[in-house]
């Protein structure tokens, strides 16, 4: 029998690394709801902007703040420079060959990773103290980043819904066809998203390079998990993705003390399979 | 005898003869390479039966590790021959195929959401088999217990030539395959279903009906697939025969050349193969992820500039040049 404490402290420890998988669903579902790509490659974006922030905290010796900066601006930049050199060309394209471009710079990104910094893993060190509360102990090397996830989805979400290109950028999601109608420039607000998309990546990296080493294969560690989370939140829906970030991450968690980190991952894609059949909107939908 | 048929006649009887032909030390090599290319060939085909029909499926790498392992693992932990293991894993791949395809055409899990559920499914097999480390050596691999020499009913042999020939015979019969399916009615019907499903079925094809036999005709071919690479390669590990990289190897592969053509696949799959060996030998220990990284690259080229395949373009441009050529052959 598992000590209850354990199953406490694996619960909460899914919940810090809910608000990262959040931050990574939304940039995800974002630019899925707007462009209608899925970017297989994003979670590798998210890789390089980790080794950013560790050549620059931990090689350059810049302090945290800055170093993380420099890996979220990576990350914007990246996101546009994706969308102008490997999606507008194929904006028309039949949809396997959209997932299959993105697929093809998964491959490229992991390998040129691999070329330039090889497979060592690499990993920030932070000395920072921990709470506890009743035997449960809480690193503030997750709370802090927790705490800076749910800013940003917050601001994310003020930024759709208060901001003139927010409210754009949800219309676009909603009726493609009839926003060009209306005058606004497509373009504009792709490349606009695709930022922002990127910035969430950016964040998410500089927010896991504290807890996580990094190798070039580490895409493959969350990359299928966030489809997954859009898919279950309902793709393009970022309720959804939220809800559905912190139910995975649980499912992990918690079944990953219990029986061990693959079987989590496997009841949690299993979770996933059946979800989709059972809800096959997302998790939020009505029921048709 | 048409110029076509001429053609490919030449080029079987030069695959036929190709062990025998003078290729100096390199033999073996050449030999090697070749077989990939038709195991591998034989597995794009068997994805491209789906994905022509707008069923992209990104979790192929599930029923060839299915394959895979369950032919190794019983033939190492109680000597059952392969042969016999190929059954089980027919059977085995049948049922997985089933379990994934009723739901989807049952809830029609289509276009994005059938990728990324198929993609799930991948994942799900991969954990599984490093999840069972003792029994599968997890992310280690494990190798096929050696026979002691040459044995039909261990499918094991010391020379590339019986293995070569296996090879083609399986590629041919592929090829079989996908030619029966493209001349069928229930090609019609698929590509009736993969426009509009609600349309198809108001016309009285059975859309589920058709989607699950699709399914499983490519997936156990696929696990077969698998069962003839674990064979020749005897060994087998959960990331180069499961999961998301060699599921997509395997789209990539068939789009490369083009899903809509009977050889397309091979085209494709023979491109990639031979651009990944002249890479890896071009850049050898030297550089290492280099050979990856332009594979990479490329790879996003390609699917930029020439979106129907390289064998597809090239038929089209040559289509486009005589326009009259393709009443002709509809009219045959």
């Amino acid at each position: 029998m598992i000590d209850p404490i354990f199953l406490l402290e694996a619960a909460i420890n899914g919940i810090m690394l809910g608000g990262i998988l959040a931050l990574l669903a939304l940039g995800l579902n974002l630019i899925f709801g707007v462009i209608d790509i899925v970017w297989i490659a994003y979670v590798d974006l998210v890789m390089l902007c980790m080794y950013a922030a560790y050549f620059a905290i931990q090689v350059y010796g810049w302090p945290v703040w800055l170093g993380g900066l420099a890996a979220v601006a990576l990350g914007a930049v990246l996101g546009v420079g994706v969308h102008l050199l490997i999606i507008t060309p194929i904006l028309g394209s039949a949809p396997v060959n959209q997932l299959l471009a993105t697929g093809g710079l998964l491959f490229f990104l992991q390998s040129f990773a691999t070329f330039l910094w090889t497979t060592d893993h690499k990993s920030v060190r932070l000395s920072l103290p921990s709470w506890e509360f009743a035997g449960i102990f809480l690193p503030l090397t997750r709370v802090i980043p927790f705490a800076i996830s749910i800013i940003a989805v917050v601001a994310l979400y003020l930024f759709l819904t208060r901001t003139f290109i927010g409210t754009a950028i949800r219309a676009v999601s909603q009726d493609r066809d009839a926003m060009a109608l209306m005058g606004a420039n497509p373009q504009r607000i792709y490349i606009v998203t695709s930022a922002v998309g990127g910035l969430m990546a950016g964040l998410a990296g500089a927010l896991l390079v504290f807890q996580y080493s990094v190798h070039p294969f580490f895409g493959g560690q969350f990359g299928p998990l966030t489809f997954m989370i859009c898919v279950l939140g309902g793709l393009g829906n970022m309720v959804g993705a939220f809800v559905a970030a912190f139910i995975m991450s649980e499912i992990i968690a918690v079944a990953g003390v219990v029986w061990s980190t693959e079987m989590g991952y496997v009841i949690a894609f299993v979770v996933f399979i059946v979800m989709i059949f059972a809800r096959p909107g997302g998790i939020l939908a009505r029921r048709g | 005898m048409t110029i076509a048929r001429a053609v490919a006649v030449a080029m079987l009887a030069l695959l036929a003869l190709a062990p025998s032909l003078p290729m100096g030390g390199y033999k073996e090599y050449a030999l090697h390479v070749m077989i990939q290319i038709l195991i591998w060939s034989f597995i794009g085909g068997a994805w491209s039966l789906m994905g022509r029909f707008g069923l992209v499926s990104l979790g192929h790498g599930a029923f060839l590790g299915l394959g895979a392992y369950t032919t190794t693992l019983l033939w190492n932990f109680w000597g059952v021959s392969p042969w016999a293991g190929a059954l089980v894993t027919v059977v085995l791949t049948i049922a997985l195929a089933l379990v994934i395809a009723y739901p989807c055409s049952r809830f029609q899990v289509v276009g994005h959401y059938f990728a990324l559920v198929t993609l799930a499914f991948g994942e799900v097999i991969r954990l599984l088999i490093i999840a069972e480390r003792d029994w599968t050596g997890g992310s280690l691999g494990v190798s096929l217990k050696p026979a002691g020499g040459d044995s039909l009913l261990a499918l094991q042999f010391a020379n590339k030539r019986v293995f070569y020939y296996g090879a083609l015979v399986l590629w041919l019969a592929g090829l079989y395959v996908w030619h029966r399916l493209d001349r069928s009615m229930a090609r019609s019907a698929m590509e009736a279903i993969g426009e509009d499903e609600t349309a198809a079925a108001s016309v009285g094809i059975h859309v589920s009906r058709f989607k699950m036999g699709i399914t499983v005709l490519s997936a156990v071919l696929t696990a077969i697939g698998g069962v003839a690479y674990a064979q020749y390669i005897s060994y087998v590990n959960p990331d180069t025969l499961a999961g998301i990289g060699v599921s997509l190897r395997i789209v990539f592969a068939v789009v490369l050349g083009g899903m809509y053509t009977l050889l397309g696949p091979t085209v494709g799959t023979a491109l990639t193969i031979a651009l990944a060996e002249y890479l890896r030998i071009a850049f050898g220990l030297r550089f290492i992820g280099m050979a990856e990284t332009i594979y990479g690259l490329l790879l996003i080229v390609i699917i930029i500039f020439l979106p129907s395949g390289i064998y597809g373009s090239v038929r089209d441009l040559f289509v486009r040049r005589r326009p009259e050529a393709a009443p002709a052959r509809a009219a045959a």
